[in-house]
């Protein structure tokens, strides 16, 4: 602090309890809801203080949307994307960074021109290619043999962990931001690994890798919360409901206009959803402010 | 571009940048190529047949009043979303960045919401504003007179939706206002302290000019959140209703292609998308990169 003002010290610690008050409130709420019997939760105004019934809910939520099963598919996918950006931009970075070819510049403008094409503006065919990802080759196969060779072979993902994970792991930000760090380690181990006459791939796993090792695990974290936090994606591919994630589990629990209004069961699923991904960037904070921090850059 | 140092394989290369290759042809160039013949193709009810209409879609699509209803609410949605969040993250970060000890306590109960998903978000908020039980609505009915009702009233239904999307995008604004603020460098503010600038005199002639590229580098992130990532929100608590008051041009790209079945109208509608997405990618990458006035 620059100058003494303990006035102004003392307004500052209460606006800023303020804010967390009201930041925490949604969800202060909606624990307390579901810690309440269905007539408690349901009368007007709802009691303010919890109630002894949090077990009872989360039993019934668990048990009304097999939210196990989704918790797990959740896992699966937001492992999935956070492990599979990783792999392939980091790999794609190592490409151009290391090495001079020909399209070089080409590839390079590919990857970029996925920034502008989030998957909400290509909703239709993305979900048509999805139910056959070997569309492409067989168009390409087809008018290269001029419609002579007729191919009827499929791989429908819908409906699947390859599904939910591999529309979504292509990743600009994540090639850039490996690419960005590269061109800071020096010149000199890659020259030190060439006169060692270590291989490509030996200078990328025993020099490359270990060194990106605070970029990797940022980045993880990140991924890993965009992954669980997908919902127009899950709610496309997924049809059967044993292979919904838990983020679009919660949206089938939502209470219809017809019925008594559930809310202190549709609150407790509400918790089990929001604290794997809560939970994550509380405890890996660090690596969280990172990535979030880097990968915008 | 690439390191004076370089290995020498001719096939490796292509090899290890072929993952990324193929997840981008199968799963972004080609359905962005076929929503662009789409859009210009209007198919039967069944999908059988299609016919090539030129610019038919488009021009459809720019008669409809349902079209310009969407992007009027989306513009609103927009800005009352970016201004909300984009405030209180500011002024979160001009009062967390003055405390001393217990920065990282504050810090870690301000962020965490960004971890929710938006249809989590939507669920939350959908529960304290409705209008039979929810603990808000419930309130300013009693309190303030307000007959509260996004189901019926569209300004209602917008505020939900707004309330809901700029609560989850606060902390992410904290977060970046806050490193924006903790890069300024210690002496400039510590100069204009000596020549008697106390601290709000401070806070607009040195902090908030000196913040301005991460204000506009914001401005663009919040936009893409509004525009895409609240569908969740959307989905999980109005449909875009009541009456289309809160059909954003995503939810209605949605509506139109999954539920209406109108591919040509529903791809058009994709390829305006995309050409704002590239307007704004464009905008971002020429202008950002510019404006950064200082370095750490």
């Amino acid at each position: 602090m620059i100058e003494r003002t303990p006035i102004l010290d003392l307004v500052t610690h209460v606006f800023l309890v303020l804010c967390i008050a009201l930041v925490l409130l949604p969800v202060y709420l909606a624990f307390v809801a579901a810690t309440l019997p269905v007539a408690a939760v349901n009368s007007a105004p709802m009691p303010y203080l919890p109630g002894d019934q949090l077990f009872t809910n989360l039993a019934a939520a668990w048990a009304r949307e097999d939210l196990g099963r989704q918790l797990f598919n959740s896992m699966v996918m937001a492992s999935g994307i956070a492990f599979g950006k990783i792999v392939i931009s980091i790999l794609s970075a190592f490409a151009i960074t290391y090495f001079n070819f020909p399209f070089r510049k080409t590839a390079f403008a590919l990857i970029f021109a996925s920034l502008m094409l989030p998957v909400e503006v290509r909703i239709v065919p993305t979900y048509e290619v999805t139910a056959n990802a070997l569309t492409p080759f067989i168009w390409l196969i087809e008018t290269l043999t001029g419609g002579m060779i007729d191919i009827k072979l499929r791989w429908n993902l819908l409906n699947t962990y390859e599904g939910l994970i591999l529309p979504l792991i292509a990743s600009a930000t994540a090639t850039f931001l490996f690419r960005q760090f590269f061109m800071t380690i020096p010149d000199e181990l890659a020259e030190a690994a060439k006169i060692d006459s270590a291989t490509p791939m030996r200078f990328f796993f025993d020099i490359l890798l270990p060194l990106s090792r605070t970029n990797i695990a940022a980045l993880a974290v990140i991924m890993f919360i965009f992954g669980w936090n997908q919902y127009l994606w899950p709610l496309l591919v997924t049809t059967q409901e044993d292979m919904n994630t838990i983020v679009i589990g919660l949206n089938r629990m939502m209470p219809s206009m017809d019925a008594i209004p559930e809310w202190n069961v549709v609150m407790a699923g509400a918790l089990i959803a929001l604290t794997p991904p809560v939970l994550v960037i509380v405890v890996l904070q660090r690596w969280f402010l990172k990535g979030l921090v880097d990968s915008e850059k | 571009m690439s390191k004076s140092v370089i290995f020498g394989n001719r096939w490796l290369p292509y090899l290890l940048l072929l993952p990324q290759l193929l997840v981008l042809l199968v799963f972004f160039f080609w359905p962005a190529a076929q929503a662009l013949i789409q859009s210009f193709m209007i198919s039967d009810a069944f999908g059988n047949t299609s016919t090539f209409v030129w610019f038919q879609n488009f021009t459809r699509l720019f008669k409809s009043q349902e079209y310009w209803d969407s992007i009027r609410v989306t513009i609103v949605f927009s800005v009352l979303t970016g201004g909300l969040a984009l405030s209180l993250g500011l002024l979160f970060a001009i009062f967390a960045d003055r405390v001393i000890r217990g920065t990282a306590f504050y810090k870690t109960l301000l962020i965490w919401p960004y971890a929710v998903a938006p249809a989590t978000a939507g669920a939350l908020w959908l529960f304290l504003l409705n209008p039979t039980m929810g603990v808000l609505a419930y309130l300013m009915n009693k309190q303030l007179g307000i007959h509260w009702d996004p189901t019926l009233n569209r300004a209602d239904g917008m505020a939900l939706v707004v309330l809901a999307s700029a609560w989850k995008q606060i902390s992410y604004n904290f977060v970046f206002f806050l490193a924006g603020m903790q890069s300024i460098p210690r002496s400039i503010i510590e100069a204009a302290a000596i020549d008697g600038a106390r601290p709000v005199k401070r806070l607009f002639t040195i902090v908030l000019p000196l913040l301005s590229p991460t204000t506009f580098f914001l401005l663009v992130m919040n936009s893409v959140y509004a525009f895409f990532d609240t569908f969740g929100i959307i989905d999980t608590t109005t449909d875009g209703g009541p009456g289309g008051a809160t059909s954003i041009l995503v939810y209605k790209v949605y509506r139109d292609g999954f539920v209406g079945l109108d591919l040509g109208s529903s791809s058009a509608q994709s390829v305006i998308l995309m050409g704002f997405v590239i307007a704004l990618t464009f905008v971002q990458f020429r202008y950002v990169e510019r404006m950064v006035h200082y370095k750490s």
